[in-house]
């Protein structure tokens, strides 16, 4: 019998909500946490908006030399794992550090101290052969993001099996996949996992605007973000972390630990196809959902919501939605389906955990979260998106699915607690 | 799919001493070093100039045309060294299973999983220098994932037609065993087989900037006396591209098709990572090595050679022969550490170290370690100079990351699974394992 893996612990840091209480106000409300960027002078760039988190640091407990030391994308990091740790109730307490794991992802890594530092040992681009006696003495902690693994684990005390996961933009839902696997396997009794990523800098915007896959609509940053809309026409950049704490079902309640939601399938699937294109029948991410849902022992008709990839280009809110209809068949008509990103925008890596997040809280409260700025219904697009409002729901079983470059596709379903499986 | 340990069916290398298996297994057991000054762009004004460069590579002689703008260096040396893995194991991916094999249909059953550490660092630095120098508008509509970690990972999958799981992982050095444990872990689950490994490597300015700052590259320009593990006079390594892509297969599913050949058996793996320096703790690699072999069922007594991870840095090389010694017994089992012809190539190291066992248990011979003369205070056998024949049967590979990440993965002949379970008393057969 397999172990079952429960989510005890949860610790977000998003656009517009640090904390988890923020988050689900921000979400429940259906705000629009983006915005004009202000992280560097977006003037040169075809996209000029993004989803900022207004993070201070040291204000939320990191000391000088972390600061220091740590990219932005680690930083979030260590501040959502210690939301996560400090609300995972008596789990942590007496565990032996070797069964005790780390798995963070990341989609690009340190790519604003990357940016920052190259400008300074390149001088700004002069220089080929770069003159690394101007570099930061931890620039090796950006060259691999790896570092962000170790500043989790040394912020938990973890000894057991540490990485990231970086699988582009499906990051974020395969490092909680691969951390309940780890559990589930019994290498592991607790692990935190989530992910990171503040990819808001000149060479990411710069390498966007080459593919035109963000969106130009400078005119509205509120109203940018448009998934599902008929006018979509890219997806929104975003920042941000969320961080669980993950434990043998059994293991945490036999510690009284308050269990959240449990992760009770996971699929991952290559397309195999292109490296940004996405082919329009979705038959790659319909398989990830099949095999998650099968690993959870759950029918198509028991998902009572889909959190959508939902990113705002064309070509995506297209291929999920033949993924839904192929999975769920008649059923994708009647469950409601909804994107985060129309709020927070794509945080890139992050996004897959912070919707994870956005489902555990849809579950305990019972309220479907809604797309905003969905005002033109797509054709292509017929399925029921919550428009700009969240809706009461009785939510149980949470499917949440991503897809990025490098032709990744995934899907995870969580579950309640009442315990019926 | 099954309980039996996942089988080896397919090799591909792309090493500083050799482009493809037969080349770096030729030069490796004569001991013949990769390593030399760095050509691949002018290192004079840095304290480090030397690196292990794959040599004669002109990945236009090996990639169509199309592929070329979009890959970084490091892509391209993984996309031959993935080609060559899969015809070695005589697979089409893209075909079709045989009539009635259930899911051998399902191409989704095919995977890859990849190590990287730092993405085609290359590309990236030519594309930030695009960007600064001349503009956000001359960035190349490739920089979006020619440099990201992921690359490697989607380029094969999408090039082989492998819709199955894709993974990848990042742990610094440590990252070419964390894939292959992981590629296993598919295995068990839904997958027949998984192309699995790492190559790897950032030998340019930026890269060279970068690798600096971990303060563990050796200077001077003599390639014998540059890279020393072990040795009194050990002082940093030597970066170097390259690494190895295995294809990985479920054993009945291997055994079903008829491949036409097994290296041999992923028997075992664990994973732990060092506390934070200051904390008082011990280092952990003792307890992964211990944990990797009762994963294995099997006894120190049974692994016939170690693969170090081999770091040049005295604390760590200390700390390495310490856990080695302790678990093994002093100087009870050969240990070798072939990077010292190659330098270190990061996430391509230790897949690459986990090729060359396989390739040491079929030939019986152990390659060397050179240029090393070790110090007195390490208590182990290093295999110095000279390959050394030896019948081995199992091996260890050690790989470590910055940071304090520790791995550790088990290969033996196929069909040689020990029937107990190996550090604990004996139990009964229950323990047995499925010969291959």
């Amino acid at each position: 019998m397999s172990r079952r893996v429960a989510i005890v612990g949860m610790g977000v840091v998003a656009p517009g909500a640090i904390g988890v209480k923020e988050f689900w106000s921000l979400l429940q409300e259906g705000r629009t946490a983006t915005r004009e960027i202000t992280l560097f002078d977006p003037a040169p760039f075809r996209s000029r908006v993004a989803a900022e988190i207004d993070f201070d640091p040291a204000a939320h407990g990191l000391s000088p030399q972390e600061i220091r030391r740590m990219d932005r994308a680690a930083q979030l990091a260590v501040t959502a794992t210690r939301e996560a740790m400090a609300g995972c109730g008596p789990v942590l307490d007496s565990l032996d550090p070797a069964r005790l794991g780390v798995t963070v992802g990341t989609a690009v890594g340190a790519t604003m101290g990357l940016d920052r530092e190259y400008r300074v040992v390149s001088d700004d681009g002069r220089l080929s052969l770069v003159d690394h006696s101007y570099a930061v003495p931890h620039l090796y902690g950006y060259f691999v993001p790896s570092s962000f693994a170790t500043e989790v684990a040394w912020v938990c005390g973890a000894e057991g099996p540490v990485a990231v996961v970086s699988t582009g933009c499906t990051s974020g839902l395969d490092a909680v996949g691969h951390a309940a696997e780890l559990i589930r396997e019994g290498t592991a009794d607790v692990m935190i996992a989530g992910a990171t990523d503040a990819p808001i800098s000149p060479i990411t915007a710069a390498c966007f605007d080459a593919i035109r896959a963000t969106t130009p609509r400078n005119d509205e940053p509120e109203r940018a973000s448009r998934p599902f809309d008929r006018t979509r026409n890219g997806f929104v950049l975003g920042e941000g972390a969320a961080v669980f704490v993950l434990a043998d079902l059994e293991w945490a309640r036999a510690r009284g630990a308050e269990v959240q939601g449990e992760v009770a399938g996971f699929g991952q699937r290559c397309n195999a196809f292109h490296m940004t294109g996405l082919r329009p029948d979705g038959a790659e991410m319909s398989k990830a959902i099949d095999d998650a849902m099968d690993e959870a022992r759950v029918d198509p008709e028991e998902i009572d919501y889909v959190n959508a990839h939902g990113s705002g280009t064309k070509q995506n809110d297209r291929h999920e939605t033949a993924a839904f209809k192929l999975s769920l068949g008649e059923h994708a008509y009647r469950v409601p389906v909804s994107s985060i990103k129309s709020m927070i925008g794509h945080s890139l890596g992050a996004i897959g955990s912070l919707e994870i997040a956005a489902s555990v809280l849809a579950i305990r409260h019972d309220v479907v979260p809604p797309t905003a700025n969905l005002e033109e219904p797509d054709p292509e697009c017929d399925l029921d998106y919550v428009p700009k409002t969240a809706r009461d729901w009785r939510t149980d079983t949470v499917l949440t699915v991503g897809s990025g470059f490098g032709g990744f596709q995934s899907a995870m379903v969580l579950t309640g607690t009442d315990g019926t499986r | 799919m099954s309980a039996a340990a996942p089988v080896v069916t397919g090799i591909g290398i792309a090493a500083p001493n050799g482009l493809g298996t037969a080349r770096y297994w030729t030069a490796t057991r004569a001991g013949e070093s990769g390593i030399g000054p760095v050509t691949r762009f002018d290192a004079a004004r840095y304290p480090s100039r030397l690196a292990g460069e794959v040599p004669g590579f002109d990945a236009a002689d090996h990639l169509p045309t199309r592929l070329l703008p979009q890959t970084d260096h490091m892509t391209r040396l993984a996309l031959v060294a993935a080609e060559e893995a899969l015809a070695d194991a005589a697979v089409d991916p893209a075909e079709p299973g045989e009539p009635g094999s259930g899911d051998l249909d399902d191409p989704g059953a095919r995977g890859v999983v990849t190590a990287s550490s730092a993405g085609g660092f290359e590309f990236g630095q030519r594309e930030l220098e695009m960007l600064w120098s001349r503009g956000s508008e001359h960035v190349s509509a490739y920089q979006s994932f020619a440099w990201f970690y992921a690359v490697n990972t989607g380029q094969i999958s999408i090039r082989h037609g492998l819709k199955g799981p894709g993974g990848v992982l990042v742990t610094d050095q440590a990252g070419g065993l964390d894939a292959i444990a992981e590629a296993r872990r598919q295995l068990r689950r839904r997958s027949r087989l998984i192309v699995s490994g790492g190559v790897d490597g950032a030998i340019c300015p930026w890269g060279w900037a970068a690798q600096l700052t971990g303060g563990r590259l050796c200077t001077g320009d003599d390639p014998a006396t540059a890279y020393l593990p072990f040795d009194e006079r050990a002082a940093g390594h030597v970066p170097a591209e390259g690494g190895a892509i295995l294809v990985l297969e479920d054993a009945a599913a291997a055994r079903s098709r008829a491949a036409p050949r097994v290296y041999g058996e992923i028997a075992g793996y664990a994973a732990g990572f060092d506390p934070r320096p200051g904390t008082g703790r011990g280092p952990t690699l003792r307890r992964v090595i211990e944990s990797a072999l009762r994963d294995a069922a099997m006894r120190p007594a049974d692994i016939g050679a170690v693969f170090a991870d081999a770091a040049a840095v005295p604390g760590l090389d200390g700390e390495e022969t310490a856990a080695i010694a302790a678990v093994f017994g002093e100087r009870a089992v050969p240990v070798t550490a072939p990077k010292t012809m190659l330098g270190r190539m990061y996430a391509g190291a230790a897949a690459l170290d986990v090729a060359t066992a396989l390739l040491t248990i079929r030939d019986g011979i152990i390659p060397p370690t050179i240029n090393v003369r070790p110090a007195r205070r390490h208590p182990i056998d290093i295999v110095l100079g000279a390959p050394r024949p030896a019948p081995v049967r199992a091996a260890a590979v050690i790989a470590r990351g910055h940071g304090g990440f520790n791995s550790v993965l088990v290969v033996r002949a196929a069909g040689t699974a020990p029937p107990g379970p190996g550090t604990e008393p004996a139990r009964g057969t229950h323990h047995a394992r499925q010969a291959v």
